[in-house]
């Protein structure tokens, strides 16, 4: 008689195939009971990792992710919709809060096609500052984010040199745009204002300084070997994978793609003016990430700095008509901004305001990965991983 | 004590005083750390000034800080398992006062002085385990459940290397009664050198480093404060306290850090003593007096070189995850502990 | 120096940042009792010179969140010259900017063609009530006095352009 028709059991006798079957149910038995109930762990949106309302749905398994999902939204903001009943002037005061950190990069693309739509260029002089400016607060953006990962893994004090050595750069941009954190100071066809007197070689002896902050950055927390073992080898983004979650920016040049569009793209701005270095690295991990990020602020002071040198004169402004009616058309500009490719695409129907604009930012995109990302890894791991990524919560909502 | 006052006490009176002095003892380290090396010293390595309103150069700040902390509501969560959750901080405080009954301060200076000592310190300081981990369970919270589970992973693994670093001062020295450890330090000599005396930080500098470390863990200050961890976890296992409970945790931590650094002391830095071939006492005995009154600043002094180098680097360094932890305390820790031990022996029996 | 550990390496950062602060002092500033002054452009509040107004309302339909509120009548003013008909003149009755609302873009003071408002830097105005954060036309008059001369241009600016 056979009980089962199981191979195994097949072959013994009836005796045998009685305690083999005990003994398969109690396996299963101890299986049943050791097996581990899944914890869902909501991280936000109030956690402080996720520096804004980012919630992460992970389920774990002890302190290990099976399955973990962004959940965004939280600070909608309809950017979009908004400009829809804003004129063009007014859109500029608006999309300076998407991404907060680094305010004057928005302004630039939208600008651009609008300018693109009226066929007008800004003067020499305004590309260079726009240029500078923009500089300025990919620097602004990026040494926030230098500090951060330091309290994200756990170390208190390299927050505070990011803060302290950011002041110096807001201040710049405040005294020349007169806003610290929301600059407003792109016009259609060029710059509301010029520069003031000493601006220039102030902010020459800051470029010093923030220099001077990358490199203490990098003994405090770079060169440090806990934070080596915390972030080699987590989070690794491949090539390709890298290429199909369309990210941008720092994370896709961490996977070593060579792609940036300051030098890629042909735009009326002056990086074309310059020589400056595109850091990529092979390696796609959470350090290969912050170490992108680190040579690119060195590397933005080096193009600040020789962009002062060579600052041609003239106007800030081009001929435009006081009130602006922009053309019917279509037109997309896309920039490098801090957080990755950051693009308007802007539809108008010849009236005073856009009739349609989409914006595609950065962090949207880059987050996208996350669920792929973070299957599998620690809890602590996530923390790395979004700290590594780096997004702006408004630049996600908009 | 007795001879100190030079009177006769009554026994009730005694264990008053014992009481007041351990309040002393615990309380008063407690609060000039958080002055001295949390507002002040982090401050000065951010580049700014840490409190300044509260009293001259902001000295009253952390009676501000209590006085706002006991207004606090009092909230406990609704599923939290109310008793356990306050018991908890209790409990971890506890352990920092059991604590500080054998650290002695001087010559006749000591709240108790049995010949276990070493021993029921390092029983007695996992004591805050327990508290921590009902802490974590009770708060009906998963951030506190994780944080709850890590601190007792944690705590657990470093006991560990702590004991073992000081069984190679237990073995240099020849005895567990902490008074005859600081003894034997300050009386003894390196070499037939005895202008320093025999500090264990010298010939057990290894014990010393593994010591340290350990305590940084039991400690839960970075790079080991995963329990905590703010930036994943919240608060850890004190998310859900709120009030004077967690002013009890708050004290506990940095009480524990001064008893801690305390401990470590009379273990590795002589404790209360100075070198006794200054001044040429052999034995205990022959001690002078004074040194009632000047071992408690000595140890205090030591103490405050110790916390310094444990909150140096807490301002310092990132953590580390919770798996390499376990794997730096089981994997590099324990193994040079336990050759340390071995050393110590072969050499204690060779000389 | 390759050769010294990272972690020796940021142990020395700190350690020389305490020091720098215990000589040079520290970066922050003990606010009440010392003020950093903002730059020139800084935007921190609007101030109205109300002779200039023509309550064109050019600012009130540019205003993105539109928190400017005018109301204006007309009013029979004497005549430029002698004997010429009286003209008629919009007279001011209520110019306030709502500051919660307002997020000092800026552009009303940029589209006034009479040069009838202007920034300031003066920052400190918080209320603890939020409908204090109204400011009627004489409060917004007053700010005029702390409204600083247009900064000196970088060299090679162009100079026509005000």
């Amino acid at each position: 008689m056979t009980i089962l028709n199981d191979p195994v059991s097949a072959k013994l006798g009836d005796r045998a195939q009685l305690s083999y079957i005990t003994s398969q149910a109690a396996d299963a038995r101890l299986n049943v009971e050791l097996e581990t109930e899944g914890m869902t762990l909501n991280i936000g949106p109030q956690n402080p990792a996720t520096h804004g309302t980012l919630r992460i749905i992970a389920r774990l398994d002890g302190e290990q992710v099976l399955w973990a999902e962004p959940s965004c939204g939280y600070m909608h903001r309809g950017y979009e919709k908004l400009t829809e009943v804003r004129s063009f002037p007014q859109v500029t005061s608006l999309i300076n809060r998407i991404d907060w950190l680094g305010s004057f990069a928005n302004e630039v693309p939208f600008i651009l096609a609008a300018e693109k739509l009226m066929g007008v260029e800004a003067p020499p002089r305004a590309q260079w500052i726009r240029t500078i400016l923009f500089e300025l607060s990919r620097i602004a953006n990026v040494s926030l984010f230098l500090g951060d990962l330091g309290v994200q893994l756990g170390a208190i004090t390299p927050v505070f040199m990011a803060f302290r050595d950011r002041e110096y750069v807001l201040n710049l941009i405040e005294s020349a745009t007169g806003g610290r954190f929301h600059p407003n100071f792109d016009r259609i066809g060029g710059l509301k204002d010029d520069l003031p007197a000493g601006w220039i070689d102030e902010t020459k002896s800051v470029m010093k300084k923030l220099r001077n902050f990358c490199d203490e950055i990098e003994s405090l927390l770079f060169g440090n070997e806990i934070f080596q073992s915390r972030t080699r080898g987590i989070g690794v983004i491949p090539r390709d994978v890298a290429m199909q979650y369309g990210l941008s920016g720092a994370n896709l040049r961490a996977s070593g793609v060579d792609w940036d569009l300051r030098r890629d793209q042909d735009s009326p701005m002056a990086w074309n003016k310059v020589d400056f270095k595109v850091w990529t690295h092979p390696d796609g991990d959470s350090f290969a990430r912050c170490w992108v990020r680190l040579q690119e602020t060195r590397e933005a002071t080096k193009i600040v700095d020789q962009l002062l040198d060579g600052i041609p004169a003239g106007p800030v402004m081009a001929k435009v008509p006081k009130i602006i009616k922009v053309p019917e058309g279509e037109a997309w500009v896309s920039t490098e901004n801090p957080l990755g490719e950051m693009g308007y695409y802007v539809v108008s129907r010849g009236d005073s305001g856009p009739f349609r604009v989409k914006i595609r930012s950065a962090s949207f995109n880059n987050i996208s990965i996350t669920p792929w990302l973070l299957r599998g890894v620690y809890v602590p791991d996530i923390i790395t991983i979004l700290a590594s990524l780096y997004f702006i919560l408004g630049d996600i909502d908009r | 004590m007795y001879s100190l006052l030079a009177v006769v006490i009554p026994y009730w009176g005694q264990s008053l005083l014992r009481v007041l002095g351990g309040l002393v003892a615990v309380l008063l380290p407690a609060g000039t750390i958080v002055y001295v090396f949390l507002f002040k010293m982090m401050s000065f390595m951010q580049s700014r000034l840490g409190p300044m309103e509260a009293g001259p150069y902001g000295s009253m700040q952390l009676f501000a800080e209590v006085g706002k902390w006991l207004q606090k509501e009092d909230i406990q969560p609704h599923n939290a398992d109310k008793r356990i959750f306050r018991m908890a901080p209790i409990i971890v405080l506890m352990s920092t006062f059991l604590l500080v009954a054998v650290v002695p301060f001087g010559p006749d200076a000591w709240f108790t002085n049995f010949e276990t000592g070493v021993f029921y310190a390092l029983a007695v300081s996992s004591i805050s385990v327990l508290g921590i981990l009902m802490a974590g369970w009770s708060s009906a919270n998963k951030y506190s459940l994780l944080g709850g589970l890590r601190a007792a992973g944690q705590l657990i693994a470093y006991e560990l290397p702590m004991v073992l670093a000081v069984m190679g001062v237990v073995i240099q020295a020849g005895t567990m009664n902490l008074q005859q450890i600081v003894l034997a330090q300050n009386a003894g000599s390196i070499f037939g050198t005895d202008i320093v005396g025999n500090p264990y930080v010298l010939t057990q500098f290894v014990g010393f480093v593994v010591f340290m470390i350990a305590v940084q863990a039991e400690l839960t200050q970075a790079p080991f404060d995963m329990p905590i961890a703010e930036s994943e976890l919240v608060s850890g296992y004190m998310t859900e306290y709120s009030g004077f409970r967690f002013l009890i945790f708050f004290i506990g931590e940095f009480a524990t850090a001064g008893v801690f650094a305390m401990i470590a002391s009379t273990l590795f830095l002589g404790g209360w003593g100075v070198p006794f071939s200054w001044f040429g006492w052999t034995s205990m005995d022959s001690v002078a007096n004074w040194m009632n009154v000047a071992g408690p600043l000595i140890v205090f002094t030591k103490m405050m070189v110790l916390v310094f180098l444990i909150m140096w680097i807490r301002f310092s360094y990132p953590r580390f995850r919770e798996d390499q932890l376990q794997r730096f305390a089981w994997k590099v820790l324990i193994p040079i502990s336990l050759a340390n031990i071995m050393v110590t022996a072969v050499l204690k029996v060779a000389f | 120096m390759a050769q010294i550990p990272g972690m020796i390496k940021g142990l020395a950062v700190t350690f020389n940042t305490m020091m720098r602060t215990f000589k040079n002092g520290s970066n922050t500033v003990q606010y009440p009792r010392e003020k950093e002054a903002p730059p020139i452009r800084a935007r921190g509040v609007i101030a109205l010179h109300e002779d200039n107004c023509t309550s064109c309302m050019l600012c009130s339909r540019s205003c993105p969140d539109w928190c400017i509120y005018i109301e204006a009548h007309k009013e029979l003013a004497p005549p430029r010259r002698e004997g010429g008909k009286p003209r008629a003149v919009n007279k001011l009755d209520r110019f306030d900017i709502d500051y919660a609302l307002c997020m000092y873009c800026g552009i009303c003071v940029e589209v006034c063609p009479f040069d009838a408002l202007f920034w300031s830097p003066e920052y400190e105005y918080s209320e603890p009530s939020i409908a204090d954060l109204l400011h009627d036309k004489s409060k917004l008059g007053e700010w005029m006095e702390t409204v600083p001369a247009a900064p000196e241009l970088e060299v090679g600016a162009d100079k026509k352009k005000k």
